[in-house]
């Protein structure tokens, strides 16, 4: 989906907090929202992809103005509601009030996956376009290099697809590639001597 | 908290929500005794930049230990004990003096966690992800890492299975110390590539 964790490239932001001296942890609730995490996405065994996308599927305003680990807490009370192992009434009794939740899947659930990929389409060297398509579901393909024009530099071996994983039990895993973009080819106002690398998955690209 | 304790802080609309989703989890049974003390406790003590450090400070150090790490980093790191989630699919990216790497994930927060442990809040923060692909020497400067306009900058975004650690050049001047003192030099923001050591 093109949701607002896509966020390369968004012009806007101001400063980054930085700090070099940072604790883990800076509240305790913060330690349990990222354990109670471990605990749902074991319990319904979710995959990588699905745990990334009850994130995604936040609402734009709350993903915007809440901490990472208030997302790790809204996808664990996302995913254990779906999965049924509370409600959402439940929580918001618990809680005193409102206990906001990702929204709906968009996509349709991923039944045939097709059979892996083992041989890798591209090699080093080889130029390639990155699909200019928008799923409904979940991908690892960001809005800021599609449609776009790069070099293949690494070859990964083989990974599920994170589209398919994350919208059921079918699998299917294929190459992944790193490919290199000149930051003057992504951005009207590229940095010069900027390259972007970026990892992405043989579905998403086709020969340039 | 100051001594006292008549007036502790109101509890926040997130910590209310935190704590309704453990007690349900809780009486649900899925909650093992000690568990969210047992994984805070390996994050805050043993699983850091710590671990990083040694790898990097190992490589300054040993010549060929630092070929096989860039040849293969995820098996050169498991030869220092490090390993585990998020860190199956390690790939060390070099810092020369013409060449400078930096780490980001824009979609998520996809980060080494053997080496690194859990990222710092900025690093998941929108304003890094967003910039740091679009605009990296402004972004490095401001963030105390000005480089010269003819080094090259390499962004690495974390978008798929492998996880970056940057090997930072070794600091001048740094010739007779030890593994243990080089370590000592390594910092967390010099491995992400928004420092240099």
């Amino acid at each position: 989906m093109d949701g607002i964790h896509d966020l390369g490239g968004r012009q806007g932001f101001g400063t980054v907090g930085y700090s070099p001296a940072e604790p883990v942890f800076h509240h305790r609730w913060e330690a349990v929202a990222r354990a109670l995490l471990v605990v749902v996405a074991g319990a319904v065994k979710a995959s990588g992809g699905e745990f990334r996308h009850s994130i995604e599927r936040m609402e734009p305003g709350h993903y915007l103005t809440s901490s990472y680990y208030e997302h790790w807490l809204t996808a664990a009370a996302t995913l254990a509601v779906e999965h049924g192992l509370v409600t959402h009434s439940e929580l918001e009794e618990r809680a005193g009030g409102r206990f906001p939740l990702s929204g709906p899947v968009l996509a349709p659930p991923a039944v045939a996956a097709g059979p892996d990929v083992d041989t890798p389409r591209f090699g080093v060297g080889d130029r390639v376009r990155v699909r200019e398509w928008h799923p409904p579901g979940h991908t690892r393909s960001p809005g800021y290099v599609r449609g776009k024009t790069g070099t293949v530099i690494r070859v990964d071996g083989i990974h599920s697809v994170p589209d398919i994983e994350a919208h059921g039990a079918a699998r299917r895993r294929e190459p992944t590639y790193s490919v290199r973009f000149d930051a003057a080819d992504l951005w009207r106002d590229g940095q010069r001597g900027v390259w972007i690398h970026v990892d992405l998955w043989d579905s998403y690209l086709e020969r340039s | 908290m100051s001594a006292g304790g008549h007036h502790p802080a109101p509890v926040s609309q997130v910590e209310r929500r935190v704590a309704a989703l453990e007690a349900l989890l809780t009486e649900r049974g899925l909650v093992p005794a000690g568990f969210i003390e047992e994984i805070t406790r390996r994050y805050e003590a043993e699983i850091g930049p710590m671990n990083g450090a040694k790898v990097v400070a190992r490589a300054w150090a040993d010549p060929q230990y630092k070929q096989r790490l860039l040849a293969d980093g995820t098996a050169a790191i498991a030869e220092l004990g490090f390993g585990g989630p998020e860190g199956d699919h390690m790939v060390i990216v070099e810092n020369t003096p013409g060449i400078h790497n930096v780490i980001v994930c824009t979609l998520c927060s996809c980060y080494p966690w053997p080496v690194l442990g859990l990222p710092p809040a900025w690093y998941k923060d929108p304003p890094y992800r967003a910039r740091m692909v679009r605009e990296p020497r402004t972004l490095l400067a401001e963030m105390g890492c000005p480089l010269p306009p003819e080094t090259e900058i390499r962004v690495w975004d974390s978008s798929a299975e492998v996880r970056y650690l940057v090997l930072p050049e070794r600091p001048p001047g740094t010739e007779g110390m030890s593994e243990a003192e080089l370590a000592g030099l390594v910092t967390r923001d010099s491995m992400i590539g928004v420092a240099r050591p």
